[in-house]
């Protein structure tokens, strides 16, 4: 049997594996993703970001407990940094989730960056697929502590949770646009906190000043207390509410249609890039381009039209 | 053909809170280049061996200060034998007893490396001995 078709048979290791082949950049996985691909398309995909230390994993963990009461299997991809000195990477967010590690129905998988910009590694979106094609009815996506205009989650998740902890609305400029542009559900967490009403009521304020065209979604800013579960309740109605207004407004239809896109359009570039910088490395162009930019005998234009023209694109 | 990075699990099995030495290893894999999933304090064997097997890990590095390494190593070690996974190579650090070290090897572990150990030792000792799942 095929990795592919081992996942479909509910082999964990091989799913394991297949997410590792993915991360690896290994070419066999991409006939792995072909097979998998139409077993795809199911699941609800649930994106966290926000600062470090938010407490995204905290929240993560009592999601997962919320939907697995509901009897749903839980898939997770947390990503953490890369290390851009050596490589290598601590992937910490699993410490939080320890509890559902014996739970057959919550598979949990940590991805390192591996110097992707944006939250998240190029690899999460196939990884998602493979959870998705698991059967997993929910995969929860929670990016690395990002800044803020680290925005990729939104192209994968149905709905976009941003993190925030009281203070942080302190300084409105603080809060950049893009962040407030992603979020369809909006936590003030560590609410026992001082200060949680008053951020939130500042985030609100931000969010009613975007006026949002007729018939579209309105974030709400919750407040909730990740460390012991509280406002976690409240949290998954809003999930369901956000799913149902998709559902209902044909707004999901636009999401899927935009991360098809982005899936094509990354899948395409990837693999141009790929085969045209493989075939001028192989022939010796590569080298003949470097060298004539270096004693100015050619430059990047000229040379990135010429190799394109020497295959056909009609 | 592209190449696999190595990723460890770091964790602590059994109720032994001391986690410097965990910490201190986890780093220094980071900074070896290896991917380090930390699982942290308080894991039992199973929950570390099904982390293993969802993170696809090559490598188990556990760290134990608390005594209770006769039973938890080799508990561990049956777990992966079970689960088809005893590809994992599993090693342990901490403070072990001399007398502890063949008994623990012949259970399964594949090396001990106890108090005052460099971290230069142990990680030439991963990359010499843990080669990444084909
Ligand atoms: C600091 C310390 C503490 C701190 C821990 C702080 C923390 N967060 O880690 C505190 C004060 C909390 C503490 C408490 C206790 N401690 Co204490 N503690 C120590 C002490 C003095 C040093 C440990 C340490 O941090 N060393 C520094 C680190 C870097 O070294 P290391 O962990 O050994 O790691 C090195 C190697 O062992 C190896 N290594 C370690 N792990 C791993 C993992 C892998 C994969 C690899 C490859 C290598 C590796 O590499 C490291 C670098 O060389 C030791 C004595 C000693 N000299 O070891 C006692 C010691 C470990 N503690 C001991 C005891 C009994 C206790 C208590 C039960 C005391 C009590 N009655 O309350 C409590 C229990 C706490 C708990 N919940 O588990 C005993 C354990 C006895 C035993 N094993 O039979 C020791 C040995 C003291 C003794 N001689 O009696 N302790
Ligand atoms: N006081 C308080 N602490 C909390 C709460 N939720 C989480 N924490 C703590 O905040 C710290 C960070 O939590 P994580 O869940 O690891 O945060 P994170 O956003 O996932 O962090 P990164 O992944 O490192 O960006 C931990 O020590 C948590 O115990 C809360 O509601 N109140
Ligand atoms: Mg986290």
């Amino acid at each position: 049997m095929t990795l592919a078709e081992r996942v479909l048979d509910g082999d964990v290791r091989a799913a394991a594996r297949l997410m590792r082949d993915i991360d690896d950049r290994f070419k066999s996985a991409v006939a792995e993703l072909k097979t998998l691909y139409p077993h795809t398309g199911n699941a609800y995909i649930l994106g966290l970001t926000g600062p470090p230390g938010a407490g995204k994993s905290t929240l993560v963990d009592q999601i997962i407990a919320a939907f697995r009461k509901k009897e749903l299997l839980v898939g997770v991809v947390a990503i953490d940094p890369t290390s851009p000195f050596s490589g290598g990477a601590i992937l910490g967010d699993r410490i939080r989730m320890n509890r559902h590690a014996e739970d057959a129905g919550v598979f949990i998988r940590s991805l390192a960056t591996r110097g992707c910009l944006g939250g998240m590694s190029r690899s999460t979106m196939d990884v998602v697929n493979v959870m998705d094609a698991m059967g997993m009815d929910v995969v929860i996506v929670e990016t690395v502590g990002v800044g803020q205009d680290e925005v990729d989650i939104v192209s994968t998740a149905h709905t976009t949770v941003v993190v925030m902890v009281p203070g942080m609305g302190d300084d409105i400029q603080a809060i950049k646009a893009g962040i407030l542009e992603i979020g369809d559900v909006f936590v003030v967490n560590k609410a026992d906190r001082d200060g949680a009403d008053r951020t939130a009521r500042e985030l609100a304020a931000m969010l009613e000043m975007k006026h949002p065209e007729p018939g579209a979604w309105l974030p709400h800013v919750l407040k909730t207390e990740g460390s012991r579960g509280i406002g976690v309740e409240e949290l998954m109605e809003e999930f369901e509410a956000h799913r149902a207004f998709l559902k209902s407004s044909g707004a999901l239809q636009r999401l899927i249609q935009e991360r098809n896109a982005k899936l094509f359009a990354d899948t395409l570039r990837e693999e141009l890039f790929d085969r045209v910088f493989g075939a001028i490395n192989e022939n010796g162009d590569y080298c003949r381009i470097t060298d004539g930019m270096r004693n100015r005998t050619t430059d990047p234009y000229t040379a990135v039209e010429e190799v394109l023209a020497a295959r056909a694109f009609p | 053909m592209a190449e696999r990075k190595l990723r460890v699990l770091v964790g602590k099995p059994g109720l032994d809170g001391h986690d410097r030495g965990a910490k201190i290893i986890a780093r220094a894999f980071r900074d070896a280049g290896f991917e380090v999933i930390y699982t942290g304090l308080h894991q039992t064997p199973e929950q570390i061996v099904s982390a293993s097997i969802q993170e696809d890990v090559d490598c188990i590095a556990l760290s134990i200060l608390s005594g209770a390494h006769n039973t938890l190593l080799p508990a561990v070690n049956e777990l992966l034998k079970e689960k088809g996974a005893d590809d994992i190579v599993l090693m342990v650090g901490g403070v072990i007893p001399e007398e502890d070290i063949p008994g623990l090897k012949a259970a399964g572990i594949r090396e001990v490396f106890t108090p005052g150990t460099s971290t230069e030792t142990i990680v030439a000792w991963v990359r010499d001995n843990v080669t990444p799942h084909a």
